[in-house]
């Protein structure tokens, strides 16, 4: 499979980790997750990029789609560990500047507290 | 090496056609962040006649082929589907889409901030966007 998510869930954090690459074909996945009323309940959605290799516009489709839905009910959403060719496609398209992304957990979760 | 690849529409190929372009460019060294943009812009103009222009039909065919021209690489990316029209396209305001949680149309615009030159023409039923990036 090109995408497998896992949840962790700590307090009112749900730390959500992908690992592979979200294509056309692989987002519908992670679409399925960000939509399912569950996650409304959290007040902070941390995205672990460590292993997200590779995104497409559908991926970040996905993001864009999500987002003033998550602002509305404040809830924060942080992406981490994002490496620079991935953070790349963000800055492209300007998203770096509409999205939170951070260096890495700590600093995520000092965020995600603020 | 073969420098052409073709597929059938479905959207499983994608993975195979990124994969050939970074088999195919493996040798030229580049780097991680430019690898990866010239993947993707490949990958965003195959994801969208699959999609659009071919619906999913699997016995429909993309095909794709790589050209280097001294400082230059050429994509070539063939199919019969339904044209796009690049006059009638129109740069997404990406606020918006964040605004009303619209979830595609930034694609194009992907390709057009990577590339050097994006071309699309139509030659009797068969369509063919051309894709240039300089290297050197």
């Amino acid at each position: 499979m090109a995408m497998k998510i896992t949840n962790e869930i700590k307090d009112s954090t749900i730390i959500i980790t992908l690992d592979g690459e979200l294509d056309a074909s692989s987002s519908v996945v992670l679409d399925e997750e960000l939509s399912d009323p569950e996650i409304m309940n959290f007040s902070k959605i941390l995205v672990n990029c460590e292993n997200l290799h590779y995104i497409s516009s559908a991926g970040l489709g996905v993001f864009i789609s999500h987002l003033q839905r998550f602002e509305n009910a404040q809830i924060k959403l942080i992406f981490f560990n994002m490496q620079d060719k991935v953070r790349n496609v963000f800055e492209i398209l300007g998203l770096d500047l509409l999205m939170t992304i951070v260096s890495n957990y700590d600093e995520a979760m000092t965020i995600a507290d603020e | 090496m073969n420098n052409t690849i073709r597929v059938n529409c479905t959207k499983k190929n994608l993975k195979l056609i990124r994969d050939f372009v970074t088999g195919y460019l493996h040798t030229l060294r580049l780097s991680d962040i430019l690898m990866n943009q010239i993947v993707l812009a490949v990958d965003e103009i195959c994801a969208n006649l699959i999609i659009h222009a071919n619906h999913e039909d699997p016995t429909k065919y993309i095909s794709l082929a790589i050209m280097e021209q001294k400082d230059m690489l050429k994509f070539e990316i063939t199919d019969n589907g339904v044209a796009f029209r690049q006059s009638e396209y129109k740069e997404p305001d990406i606020q918006e889409h964040v605004r009303v949680g619209k979830k595609g149309g930034v694609g194009i615009a992907l390709v057009n901030r990577i590339m050097d030159k994006v071309e699309f023409e139509t030659v009797g039923n068969r369509n063919i966007c051309l894709l240039y990036k300089k290297i050197r």
